[in-house]
């Protein structure tokens, strides 16, 4: 029965019971065209907490990815309205190229200068914020001023789901052969376990490290164009506050703040749990107001729950050396 | 040199130490201070109406709050902690007095309210983190969420009002001339923890934590209750921010105060406090509030947009953490 024990299992059968609350009472949430709605609608999540999955696995943090997606979004707003005969495929490869060139400015502050992730990231969130009103001087980016097939894109039906879902099933399947597949992927994890052995192992922390904030960069700017194109509205507050969702997405999925555990697939579980919890709530009547405090209790019991899973791994005999450039310290044995 | 610049690399001890005043003259403080007067007299230049009295009076009111708050997170992050739900918890405490409001208390009573909602929250913080041994940065990320969560639970759209005017003396009264109450807050936080910090067992117990918490251990600090304490007071401060930013805005609404906790990180760090724990001072703190507060008033003053000012605060949370670095690594280069 040790497969019960794995987050995984444990959120696959967490869904599974609250669709079916949901469903008792309200069968509607269960047909097939308001599930895709509930996928479709989480799509940006799932896609943020990917990339913000190989960041914390380095033990990192990315603080600046809603941030990214704002600029890059309304970037691509902007660069369609200027030039409305430029190709939308063109327009999302620039979106993840530069989402990921974002990403590598927090990349290489962390990696040369050993700044600590988390005030990187702070610093970068606001100045990313701060240049989207700087580049749209605070104006509206509105419907009727992209072209159709600027906004028509995440919104075509592939199969039966929209583009946008098809976007974040292939990065799911990318990040997890990524993670899962290559050497790149071994060594976030061989970092995030422990750095010092990492590098008697001949792998480079920093680099890595970068690389792993290009990858969320790449995932935040690409999610930047989808965004913006799906609600065909660019303004400079867009996905406000998303970050705090999306290390959500992460802490519910079982990955371990501490770095080094943890997997692609509990972060797209992560995700979806709160993006059912989110369209379920007006569902059964309860007010969208209560959504933060519900995703802050959720939150709380799934790092309690991801800190007892911890502690029945077993004590560690060697303790952990402190993390290079690490946001986290390793805790006292109390 | 800062103790911030300390890294890996081999350290020289030199045959001599520095003697007081030179180290002085390169501490972090006192490039605070050298900021400080650059922004002063930057402004000073720069608009006519920033040398009033009652002009910089009013700035004040841009960083004392916050300040209150740092005073204790400067604490918690020397400590190796942090705790970024405080901003909601002011969103709490503000709530939890407009309702105590509506039930018709009064002034003392709705400060008590304010006060204990924010110890209740400290201590719900302090007791996941020191009682479950769980990293306070995902703790707080939850109950940032949370906290400010029941707040909209309660209020949705609405906000409350009808504060007794009493109550309004702690954000809009004047102690003396242009001295505002607030002010005298900040200036009695500020030496409060200032002696807290650098002249109590209790202060040393935070460095020693921050800087080692298995040895703190074993040299006899009790670890987790020092860790609970200092989570207790950063949301006592919360709390009492709360009070005087309630009062200051008459109203509550549950997106009182929203995004406070980065630009309260921020002060910190400007400060001086290393975001790796273990070095920090209160006087630096103070004066990063002060030059946070002066610089968005003076960008006001020249008609930039707060969400501008914005980029100068998170270059210069990245610039004063990387130029020191910089300077070490060009200096290791060039030996």
């Amino acid at each position: 029965m040790s497969f019960l024990r794995s987050r995984e299992t444990q959120l696959i059968l967490a869904i599974g019971a609250l669709i079916a609350v949901v469903a008792w009472r309200f069968p509607a949430f269960v047909a097939p065209g308001n599930l895709v709605n509930v996928l479709n609608d989480t799509s940006p999540l799932i896609l943020l907490a990917i990339g913000q999955t190989v960041v914390i696995l380095t033990r990192c943090i990315d603080l600046s990815v809603a941030a990214n997606l704002a600029l890059t979004g309304m970037t691509a707003a902007i660069i369609n309205v200027a030039m409305p005969d430029l190709p939308v495929p063109l327009i999302v490869a620039g979106s993840v190229v530069m989402g990921a060139a974002l990403g590598a400015i927090n990349g290489i502050l962390v990696w040369k200068l050993t700044i600590p992730p988390i005030v990187v990231t702070l610093g970068t969130l606001t100045i990313f914020r701060g240049l989207v009103f700087v580049i749209s001087d605070g104006q509206w980016i509105n419907a009727h001023e992209m072209t159709d097939a600027f906004s028509a894109l995440p919104r075509a039906q592939v199969l039966g789901l929209p583009l946008l879902s098809w976007f974040a099933i292939a990065g799911v399947v990318v990040f997890a052969a990524i993670v899962r597949y290559t050497p790149l992927g071994r060594a976030f994890y061989a970092v995030g376990g422990n750095p010092s052995a990492a590098v008697y192992a001949g792998i480079n922390p920093g680099r890595t490290q970068f690389l792993a904030f290009v990858l969320s960069g790449a995932a935040a700017g690409l999610t930047g164009y989808l965004w913006v194109a799906r609600y065909q509205v660019a303004y400079v507050d867009i996905a406000r506050g998303f970050e705090l969702d999306v290390v959500a997405a992460c802490v519910i999925g079982g990955i371990s703040i501490a770095g080094g555990a943890g997997t692609i697939l509990g972060a797209l579980l992560g995700a979806l749990f709160l993006g059912i919890v989110k369209n379920a709530l007006p569902v059964v009547g309860i007010s969208p107001f209560w959504q933060l405090a519900i995703s802050g209790a959720a939150i709380v019991i799934a790092v309690i729950a991801n800190g007892r899973a911890q502690r029945r791994a077993g004590r560690q005999i060697l303790k952990r050396e402190a993390p290079q450039g690490g946001s986290l310290r390793p805790e006292p044995a109390t | 040199m800062s103790d911030m610049t300390t890294g890996a690399e081999t350290r020289i001890i030199p045959d001599r130490l520095q003697s007081r005043f030179q180290r002085a003259l390169g501490s972090w403080e006192v490039l605070l201070i050298a900021v400080a007067v650059a922004v002063f007299t930057f402004n000073a230049l720069a608009s006519p109406f920033f040398l009033n009295a009652w002009n910089l009076s009013d700035a004040t009111f841009n960083f004392t709050e916050k300040a209150m708050i740092a005073f204790a997170m400067a604490l918690l992050i020397i400590a190796g902690e942090i705790d970024l739900s405080v901003a909601s918890i002011i969103a709490l405490a503000s709530t939890a007095m407009g309702a105590a409001v509506q039930m018709g208390f009064d002034t003392p009573a709705l400060v008590f309210i304010g006060l204990a909602t924010g110890l209740l929250c400290g201590a719900f913080n302090g007791l996941l983190v020191t009682g479950l041994g769980l990293p306070s940065i995902v703790v707080t990320i939850g109950t940032l969420s949370l906290f400010r969560g029941i707040a909209f639970m309660v209020l949705g759209d609405e906000a409350y009002g009808g504060y007794p005017s009493s109550f309004f003396w702690f954000g809009q009264g004047y102690v003396w001339w242009v001295i505002t109450v607030e002010m005298v807050i900040f200036a009695i936080c500020g030496v409060a923890f200032w002696i807290l910090l650098h002249f109590t067992g209790f202060g040393r117990a935070v460095f020693a934590i921050g800087n080692n918490p298995t040895a703190a251990l074993f040299s006899g600090i009790r670890v987790a209750r020092v860790k609970f304490t200092l989570f207790l007071l950063t949301g006592l401060m919360s709390g009492l921010a709360a009070v005087c930013l309630t009062s200051r805005l008459a109203s509550t609404r549950p997106s009182i105060a929203v995004g406070w906790e980065l630009e309260i990180v921020t002060m910190v760090v400007l400060g001086g406090v290393s975001i790796l724990g273990g070095s920090g001072s209160i006087p630096g703190v103070a004066l990063a509030a002060i030059i946070m507060g002066m610089v968005t008033f003076g960008l006001g003053l020249l008609n930039v947009p707060g969400i501008v000012m914005s980029i100068f605060v998170g270059l210069l949370l990245i610039a004063v953490i990387a130029i020191p670095r910089l300077i070490t690594m060009t200096k290791a280069k060039l030996s």
